[in-house]
């Protein structure tokens, strides 16, 4: 199952996924294709004119270029999400991934998608660390679980 | 195909980034090989890194973990030798990740164990009536 997380380029969620079978979807993939598809020269991340007009999809023209430049690149992972885990109020948000209104979009539009969703904070503890392993892999067993239903 | 670039961060008391790389080279796969001060970075055929990196996983579970990555290993855009120094850009994220990871491992040693953790006890708000209380004792004194 592909498994939107946030943060969207969180190293121990992606791996977590990963290891308990499932896909993680991350903002490294959209970046990769970015840099790797031929043809496109603009440096650094190769923005085209095309991707605020992909934004547009997710916030309106007066919202800042900023937001919909970056909604082009999480747009994609949201249509693809089949589950999300979320971790509330990371404190790297406020730094390089730091666009508050982009975040806040993002988790609206995870919410609005009606899908599985675990929340969780960051541990800061070991015996937090054991509660957010632990219920991360119930959430992922339990999406398998959904899938063999099916 | 698709090419991809996989970070390999290792947070072991066994393996050390030189280990991963020797084992890397051993299996002679079709990839590009970097060691870092955190671990490794694999570039190359999607499926052919996604097997090397689980075989690679083995080594020591709970120290080894993987995320794709954007940008290939030497990338001028992300590369400091091209940027005169400073923070890569995913620096910060790494490193705040990078503290709790002794933490997430022994929690999948205590998963693998089978133990279930206590729930955390939520801290309760203090309730209003518990605040005026509290005011009007200070106003007292």
């Amino acid at each position: 199952m592909k498994v939107f997380i946030y943060p969207t380029n969180s190293l121990i969620l992606s791996d977590l996924v990963e290891r308990f079978g499932h896909e993680p979807l991350t903002l490294m993939h959209e970046i990769s294709k970015k840099v790797n598809t031929p043809g496109l020269d603009s440096p650094p991340l190769n923005m085209t004119p095309e991707d605020p007009k992909i934004g547009l999809k997710y916030a309106a023209v007066e919202v800042p270029s900023g937001v919909r430049g970056r909604m082009s690149l999480f747009g994609p992972l949201i249509s693809k999400a089949e589950a999300a885990i979320n971790v509330r109020d990371p404190v790297v948000s406020f730094g390089c991934m730091g666009c508050a209104r982009t975040n806040e979009l993002v988790n609206f539009l995870i919410r609005a998608k009606k899908i599985p969703m675990l929340d969780l904070d960051y541990p800061s503890s070991e015996e937090e660390a054991k509660e957010f392993v632990y219920k991360i892999s119930q959430f992922l067993k339990s999406l398998g679980s959904q899938e063999e239903k099916k | 195909m698709d090419k991809i670039t996989k970070m390999v961060v290792i947070n072991s008391s066994k393996v050390l980034p030189s280990d991963v790389v020797i084992k890397l080279y051993e299996s002679n796969a079709d990839v590009m090989i970097k060691e870092t001060c955190f671990g490794v970075m694999v570039s190359g055929e999607r499926a052919e890194v996604d097997k090397l990196l689980s075989e690679t996983r083995k080594m020591d579970p709970y120290g080894i973990f993987i995320k794709e990555r954007g940008f290939a290993p030497g990338e001028p855009h992300r590369c400091r030798a091209t940027r005169r120094g400073g923070a890569r850009p995913g620096f910060h994220m790494l490193e705040t990740e990078e503290k709790l990871l002794p933490q997430i491992a022994e929690a999948l040693r205590a998963l693998d164990r089978g133990e279930i953790p206590q729930k955390k006890q939520i801290k309760k708000k203090l309730d209003v009536e518990k605040l005026k209380e509290i005011i009007e004792k200070a106003e007292v004194s």
